[in-house]
């Protein structure tokens, strides 16, 4: 299905949200695209708990904390969260607006982009395994979308944080499993560790302490997976591994649009904050111009001006009238106050 | 002017001149060596993985359980292994050597 917007904004983080309230007011409507399974980005899924100290008039609020006010303030605009994918390619159409399409083949057509993608989209942290990809989808899982494939199978589970020892504790019902960590403490919530500590007692996990080296084929699809522990190389042979190392950020699919990069970071113009492509925008820590500082309020600000912009691509025939939340009768109908 | 030593992923050894209000990973990365230090030194990511070499290690402050945590994110850790972004440069590590961790 094809859906219809003003502009799409890649990046459901600070920025992203913040996109969403600056278009709102000038009538522009935005659906936002993200990697992970909830908006926020690096403040929700990196530091929630970590408290930021340069927001200006908040003394101190936890990346959470501006994630949830952010959602608040741009609940007026509706925006739209296409969460869990990522942009996977952009297109013209014949009309001159923009196609765009996401890894779950979701469609969006737009007249704007505005890319908020911060570090780039979260990917699952794989082992620095030579060869590892042609395990994957196969003997290698870094999610697990169908649990009933590891129904009686040998299933080794690598890490120590909640992921892992979640996984470790749900499958162990149906699976022979063992976990994999470097050491016998886990991060992961104290529930979920007394758990898995009793199943290990119960001998229905078997805990390996160590650090993954290898994998090799066996026959009968079967994979030998050889790891470390001091300074000593054993091996054990499964069918399934579930690697849960976390989360990286890589810039992903923008390289190949064909943007005008440098290092990785797209550059703008610092009045417009537009990229080398007319109606793409980059707002954020993806953008680079003279003078730039990766802060959330670089951001904000960026957001705004690019708004601007957009409302000239959005509404060509009409006026802009600049106006102020607090006095205008206007805006205080799009904001519902 | 003090200053750590780093071999970086590929085997060269770079003298970096270091200041005393700046964390190890910031003194790297200021260099322009490849580090990613992804979160920007908050000890919420695990991409400024070093290995402080044997001689040095017992000069440095101790790992807190957050260092510890993160290091679970980390691949090929070892018992000399730390964030460089939780170790404040100071003149008593003077010369310190650090080698970068594979990606």
């Amino acid at each position: 299905m094809l859906e219809k917007t003003d502009v799409v904004i890649i990046g459901a983080g600070p920025v992203g949200l913040f996109a969403v309230f600056e278009l709102g007011l000038l009538n522009i409507s935005a659906q936002l695209v993200d990697n992970l399974d909830k908006p926020g980005g690096q403040c929700a899924e990196l530091y929630p708990d970590k408290p930021i100290y340069d927001i200006p008039s908040r003394v101190t609020i936890s990346g959470q904390e501006l994630t949830d006010d952010l959602l608040k303030q741009v609940e007026p605009f509706n925006p739209v969260y296409h969460l869990n994918q990522q942009v996977e390619s952009i297109s013209k159409t014949e009309n001159g607006e923009w196609l765009v399409e996401t890894s779950i083949k979701k469609k969006i057509q737009a007249k704007c982009i505005v890319i908020a993608a911060g570090a780039g989209s979260f990917v699952p942290r794989k082992p620095p395994i030579e060869g590892i990809e042609k395990f994957e989808n196969q003997n290698v899982f870094y999610s697990i979308r169908n649990k009933s494939i590891f129904q009686e199978k040998r299933v080794l589970i690598l890490g120590g944080g909640d992921s892992a020892l979640d996984w470790t504790n749900e499958l162990s019902k149906i699976a022979i499993i063992s976990l994999m960590h470097r050491r016998k403490e886990f991060r992961a919530a104290p529930d979920s560790v007394s758990t898995m500590l009793e199943l290990e007692k119960q001998r229905k996990v078997n805990f390996i302490l160590g650090q993954i080296k290898n994998i090799e084929e066996t026959t009968n699809n079967s994979i030998r997976v050889s790891y470390e522990n001091e300074n000593k190389i054993h091996d054990i042979e499964v069918d399934f591994l579930l690697p849960f190392f976390g989360l990286k950020m890589e810039l992903g699919p923008i390289a190949r649009w064909g943007l005008n990069l440098n290092n990785n970071l797209i550059k703008v113009d610092t009045e417009k904050f537009e990229t080398s492509e007319p109606s793409i925008f980059a707002i954020g820590d993806i953008n680079t111009y003279p003078g730039k500082l990766k802060l959330i309020l670089s951001g904000f600000h960026e957001a705004a001006l690019m708004a601007q912009e957009c409302f000239k691509y959005c509404y060509p025939d009409k006026k802009n009238v600049f106006r102020y939340t607090t006095s205008s009768k206007e805006l205080h109908k799009k904001l519902k106050v | 002017m003090a200053k750590i030593i780093v071999t970086d992923r590929n085997g060269n050894e770079k003298h970096i001149l270091a200041d005393e209000n700046s964390t190890l990973m910031e003194i790297i990365r200021d260099a322009g060596l490849d580090i990613e230090a992804a979160c920007g030194g908050c000890c919420a990511c695990a991409t400024c993985h070093v290995y402080v070499d044997l001689e040095w290690i017992d000069k440095l402050n101790k790992m807190d359980d957050d260092e510890e945590s993160m290091l679970d994110q980390a691949f090929s850790v070892k018992k000399n292994s730390r964030l460089s972004c939780q170790i404040n440069f100071t003149k008593k590590i003077d010369g310190i050597r650090l080698v970068l961790a594979p990606e």
